[in-house]
């Protein structure tokens, strides 16, 4: 019997997400409407008295401070009720909660409680409308199912009828066989139709393994003819271009205008020689594990890693985003024997949330994109206990296409632990296979094929998932203190591929592996083997256990309430060996499985392009330094900053914002008894890779470099990591031009070898994504090729930190660095409606110099403040300085060392490279200057104690307006 | 004697390092305590002088903040408490911690009755989670041993329910007359403040309350978040003494013990 609790407001109470959903029904769905008011439903699936029922009602559910009760419809005073609940087998972390609550309570065991919200409309509304408020903003009909009553019908005595969301069906688990021996047109028909996103070539590669004698004779003995589908989905799921990265270490011919030659794999050939050859002391584990370490003092080592959640998070950007947050918390909690987290980074890529044309079909909104995805990482990392440090939001139009949601998270180990160096993993022959935190159930399945396939009609709703951040937080607490107890050898992710993956890389360390697929706890009943094994629920661990500390490893799981359950054993059989109950399911070759995958080959075409070059006229400047800093990618993101815990853990140095300013890098103090920090910054510019992936990616990496030397942070250890987000590069009948863009991936790798090594900053870690296209009904839309580099480091003594707002009347200011003709793809061109050709350019020698003088003068407290410059130019950075700091500047044009240009629209709104805005006290100028000689810097002009921002080009005035005008100018743009 | 404190974890609680860390600067020995242990008995609240509830979010904030857990300790823990409480120790609940408090009863606790819900803290006025810093002015007639000195203070509020809000406007009156009101919101000069300043629309701008003996107190603002000067967020622009002034609160606690004990 399932009893209905609703919980309300006691009247003449707020309620606040009533009247925040109110606003956004008038902003974003534009239906006029009067009010709205919430009412929480509980739908428990048990046989209760009615004493019961109000015991809970009372003790739990409500509160009587503000809050009444009922097991009837309280529902009063409205037009339309829309009640939103969840589909079967989504996950709901209210009703988990909830059900356990009762179960405390009463002493009784429940089978479900369930949790849905209504949503009480008053006002002149349309059935029409209801509807369109309820699949537009309230709900999301992948995951949620919604009912609509009128209060016409209401009085009469209809009442809201969703059906709990329990899964259903009586599927019996069962095995396919699959023939292999069938013409190449039906086996790729076979790849496209099971989503295994395998090209032909890797199809008959597999076909060829199964044909083999030797492999066959194997089987037979297992009772296995013919390939199972446990098999090959796993294969696939290995093989996908999420886990192999096939296009980076595939085999390219690039030709540009001047050359061809061959690059066998990008991967090894760019990034990973780099690293090599930079060979910095402090590298602890790079591209081997989940996340890459370094050194962070005598004790302590970082790790860090930077995730992307894309598909998802345009299917349903509340989960995706969630999901990818709380997953990719878990690389660093599974590198090494695991990290304890300290930080979250999140750079977001939107179309406009004020795009305003019709929507292509399947897309949502970029609104409400932007509104679920910033919700998802709220909960994620607000509720998970790790601080949001930073982030950036980018906006383009072509991310209507697909959402880039990149999540990073960093963590901090000592660097020997129990006597072991933390970083290795250890796992011997006979290690008992254990997987804790969640359950298994249908979500999730395919996502890592899935990802590398573009979004279009098939594209699969078990794809999308919702992550529980309590679930995986006593999943993290278990396993520090796990760790630290020395009860298990080995911790790797459940991410993309599930226990496959997990499971499948950890037995490479053994040799082999023996997997139980009816040992591992499911949500519900009905999944078939390879579900099971291939299922991405969230919040898992796989961890390799001794059998001799087995039974305190699952001991103290129990008094920490995780589940944790031994699913196989790791094994020195050289097989992937699975089975179901007695029967063998899956009978692989471990060499096969990761080495037996064929290597891709590609052509790349590079062709520069040319673009039409504005012609400007008189400016009003004072109009266009408003109109800059109010553009999207310029503006004040504080909407989103904070709804983000960046505080908690205690160690907060340098915070998103300063005054109120945009701060240039996160500075943390993960060790509260020490006074070393750690320094966390962004660089991404995907504009100029319209002109240039090569410059992109250089400006990508100085953009981070200079934001960690514009707080303080140490040139000498610092680590970055890349992250490709591309739109398909390999030509077909889809991507016509798949040459051009695979080109632009080269080109862009080629930037990441020369400048990584350039500044003696290796990456340590990566990730890429590489199939971020929209193609539906003719209607193709594609990313801008989109490089993220991230980097970690260090900074000896965090009270030496610099912050970006001006300090003092009288101080100097500065600009460090030289400014360039250089507007090509920069905002002030954007702002136009045009490209140009003139993209930003870093020198690499003359910008090392200057950094190393900098850190100097930081480090020896002569800077007052120090802001870098990037989107619209030195004119944006001088405002935010002054803005930032409640104080006037008086600036002079013509002292700004500049390389042939004449145009102070060009001086002001250049993109140049490696250039700060710096101000010095009087009393250090003599000591400033002195450390700076030798790199290019000039004295511009004063901070003023008069509240306005002052620009002369000699003697003319070319702007003259109030700081607090152009922080609105800042601010106003996402003041939600 | 040493004054221990026991800071609870567990269950999505967040705060519990920071907390610990904060106490161990103010001259206790802090332990780290997850609450199955307290419960099933393998650790015993009687060896502690100060109990602290710390931020974060227990059970997600899934039914309402601080609710789940504050049911799993009235319902399990709630003797241990009591003892604890009338044994003279201190009980101290930060943000999350607070909300379970007020929701178990033991604050404001009139008459002495730790099991009466009489206030609570419900969603800000803006509907939003918000990480920001406020004004804070104590009420120097409050007998709280725990802001005893402290005039003013500037912390971090990071909370998405955080509205105090009172049964009625008995509960108010007694809140006032009886010395239960500890901080209060206010504006950069300490005057009545609007919204941002008050973050939530508290009633009375109510940040927050202790008990009748001023031995347990809650509050919503993070003073363990302001443990050193670089925690400020205009310290670059400041000088600041090398202490954080949140490590006051937690040196009267530890104080009050070494003194009582």
């Amino acid at each position: 019997m399932v009893n209905r609790i609703e919980v309300g407001f006691k009247k003449g109470m707020k309620d606040a997400l009533g009247d925040s959903v109110k606003k956004r029904i008038i902003e974003d769905i534009h239906i006029n409407v009067d009010a709205v008011r919430t009412i929480e439903v509980y739908s428990i699936d048990a046989d209760l008295k009615d004493e019961q029922v109000r015991i809970l009602g009372e003790k739990l559910f409500s509160d009587p401070i503000i809050q009444v009760f009922s097991d009837k419809a309280l529902a009063k005073d409205f037009s339309w009720i829309i009640e939103v609940g969840f589909k079967p087998g989504v996950t709901d972390n209210v009703g988990a909660t909830a059900k356990r609550a009762c179960e405390d309570i009463l002493g009784i065991s429940i089978k479900g409680v369930y949790f849905s919200r209504q949503y009480l409309l008053k006002g002149k509304i349309t059935k029409e409308d209801a509807e369109k408020i309820a699949g537009g903003l309230l709900a999301n009909g992948l995951i949620e199912r919604w009912e609509i009553i009128s209060d016409e019908d209401h009085a009469k005595g209809e009442h809201v009828h969703l059906p709990i969301p329990v899964v259903k069906g009586t599927h019996t688990p069962s095995v396919a066989l699959i023939n292999l021996n069938i013409s190449d047109k039906k086996l790729k028909e076979m790849s496209n139709q099971k989503l295994l996103a395998l090209n032909i070539a890797e199809m008959k590669a597999i076909q060829g393994y199964f044909n083999d004698e030797k492999v066959s004779g194997q089987r037979v003995e297992f009772g296995l003819k013919l390939p199972t589908d446990v098999e090959i989905e796993v294969l696939a799921q290995t093989w996908s271009e999420h886990c192999k990265h096939k296009i980076f270490n595939s085999h390219i011919t690039y030709s540009d205008e001047k050359e061809t030659h061959v690059i066998n794999s990008l991967f090894n050939t760019y990034i990973k020689r780099a690293t090599k050859e930079i060979n910095k002391s402090w590298l602890v584990s790079v591209f081997t594990d989940n996340a890459g370490v370094i050194k962070f003092n005598d004790d302590y080592n970082l790790v860090m890693k930077v995730e992307t959640h894309n598909t998802p998070s345009a299917l349903d950007p509340y989960g995706g985003a969630i999901t990818g947050i709380v997953g990719v918390n878990r690389d660093p909690l599974g590198t090494g024997i695991g990290a304890r987290l300290i930080f979250n980074t999140d750079v977001f890529c939107f179309a406009s949330p004020f795009y305003d044309k019709e929507m292509p079909p399947r897309l949502l909104h970029p609104k409400r994109i932007f509104e679920g995805v910033r919700r998802g990482v709220e909960h994620g990392g607000n509720k998970s206990g790790i601080p949001t440090v930073n982030g950036c939001i980018v906006f383009d139009e072509r991310y209507l296409g697909k959402p880039l949601v990149y999540c990073g998270t960093g963590g901090i180990m000592p660097s020997v632990i129990n006597g072991k160096p933390s970083h290795l993993k250890e796992i011997n022959n006979g290690d008992l296979i254990v997987m804790t935190g969640g359950r298994i159930g249908k979500d999730g399945i395919h996502g890592a094929t899935f990802s590398s396939l573009q979004l279009d009609e098939d594209s699969p709703v078990t794809a999308v998932q919702i992550g529980d951040p309590i679930t995986q937080k006593k999943m993290v607490d278990f396993l520090l203190e796990a760790r630290d107890r020395g009860v298990y050898n080995s911790i790797t992710d459940d991410g993309a591929g599930g226990i496959s993956s997990s499971v499948g890389e950890m037995a490479q360390t053994s040799g082999g592996c023996l997997i139980e697929l009816d040992k591992c706890p499911l949500k519900y009943p009905g999944l078939d083997p390879w579900e099971i094994l291939l299922s991405e629920s969230q919040e898992r661990m796989t961890l390799a256990v001794s059998p001799g500390k087995i039974d305190e490893f699952l001991t103290l799981a129990g008094t920490r309430d995780v589940e944790a359950t031994v699913i196989g054993t790791f094994t020195d059989s050289g097989k992937f060996h699975v089975k179901y109950g007695d029967k063998t399911v899956a009978y692989l070759d471990m060499e096969f499985l990761h080495n037996g995958l064929p290597e891709m080959k590609l052509n790349a075409c590079w062709v520069k392009r040319r673009f039409e070059e504005p012609v400007i006229g008189v400016v009003d400047m004072e109009t266009t330094l408003k109109t800059l800093l109010s553009r999207l990618n310029i503006c004040s993101k504080e909407y989103v900053i904070r709804q983000y815990d960046h505080e908690v853990q205690a160690g907060s140095v340098i915070k998103p914002l300063t005054c109120d300013g945009p701060s240039d890098a996160a500075v943390i103090r993960p060790l509260l008894d020490s006074m070393e920090g750690v320094v966390v910054a962004n660089g991404i510019c995907p504009r100029y890779g319209d002109i240039d992936t090569y410059h992109m990616t250089a400006c990508a990496i100085d953009e981070a470099v200079r934001n960690h030397i514009a707080v303080g942070g140490s040139f000498d250890h610092l680590a970055g990591l890349d992250n490709f987000c591309w739109c398909d590069p390999e030509k077909s009948e889809k991507t016509p031009d798949g040459e051009y863009k695979l080109a632009q991936l080269v080109r862009a790798n080629m930037a990441l070898y020369d400048y990584t090594k350039a500044y003696g900053v290796p990456c340590i870690s990566g990730k890429d994504s590489m199939k971020n296209d929209y193609q539906i009904g003719g209607r193709k839309i594609s990313i801008p090729p989109t490089v993220l580099f991230s980097t970690i480091g260090k900074i000896e003594d965090v009270r030496k930190a610099v912050t970006m707002d001006v300090k003092k009347p009288n101080d100097r200011v500065y600009v460090l660095g030289m400014t360039r003709d250089e507007l090509g793809a920069s905002e002030y061109y954007a702002s136009l409606g045009f490209i140009g050709n003139d993209v930003p350019r870093v020198n690499a020698l003359s910008a090392r110099k200057l950094y190393l003088a900098l850190e100097k003068a930081i480090n020896e407290g002569v800077v007052a403040s120090c802001h870098d410059c990037s989107d619209g130019g030195l004119g944006v950075a001088l405002a935010e300085s002054a803005f930032s700091g409640g104080f006037g500047m008086n600036i002079s044009l013509t002292k700004v060392p500049v390389e042939n240009i004449s145009r102070s629209d060009t001086i002001l709104f250049s993109e140049s490279q490696s250039r700060f805005v710096v101000t010095v006290a009087p009393g250090n100028v003599a000591r400033f200057q002195g450390i700076m000689k030798g790199t290019v810097f000039a004295d511009v002009g004063e901070v003023t104690k008069q509240q306005e921002f002052i620009v002369k080009d000699g003697e003319k005035m070319v702007i003259r307006i109030g700081i607090e005008e152009l922080k609105d100018a800042w601010q106003k743009t996402l003041r939600w | 004697m040493t004054t221990k404190a026991l800071i609870l974890t567990g269950f999505g609680i967040n705060c519990d390092i920071e907390t610990a860390h904060a106490f161990k600067i103010a001259g206790a020995e802090a332990e780290r305590v997850h609450i199955n242990d307290l419960i099933n008995g393998a650790r015993k609240l009687s060896d502690f002088h100060i109990l602290a509830f710390p931020g974060g979010f227990s059970f997600g904030d899934d039914i309402a903040s601080g609710k789940v857990l504050a049911n799993m300790i009235k319902y399990n823990l709630g003797d241990q408490i009591q003892e604890f409480i009338d044994s003279g120790k201190l009980i101290f609940g930060i943000c999350n911690g607070f909300q379970a408090m007020v929701k178990m009863g033991l604050l404001p606790a009139f008459d002495g009755d730790y099991g009466t819900q009489d206030v609570t803290l419900t969603f800000n006025d803006s509907g939003r989670f918000e990480d920001r810093w406020v004004y804070l002015k104590a009420n120097t007639r409050s007998n709280c041993i725990f802001t005893k000195g402290i005039e003013n203070i500037f912390l971090p509020v990071r909370h998405g329910e955080g509205k105090f809000v009172v049964k009625g406007p008995q509960v108010l009156s007694r809140l006032k007359k009886g010395g239960h009101i500890v901080f209060q919101y206010t504006d950069s000069v300490g005057k009545n403040p609007g919204y941002p300043e008050n973050p939530n629309g508290s009633i009375e701008n109510i940040a927050a309350i202790c008990d009748e003996t001023g031995r347990v107190f809650g509050m919503m603002p993070h003073p363990e978040a302001f443990q050193h000067r670089t925690n400020h967020p205009g310290w670059t622009r400041e000088e600041l003494p090398e202490e954080g002034a949140g490590i006051a609160i937690f040196r009267n606690a530890v104080e009050h013990m070494k003194e009582n004990l």
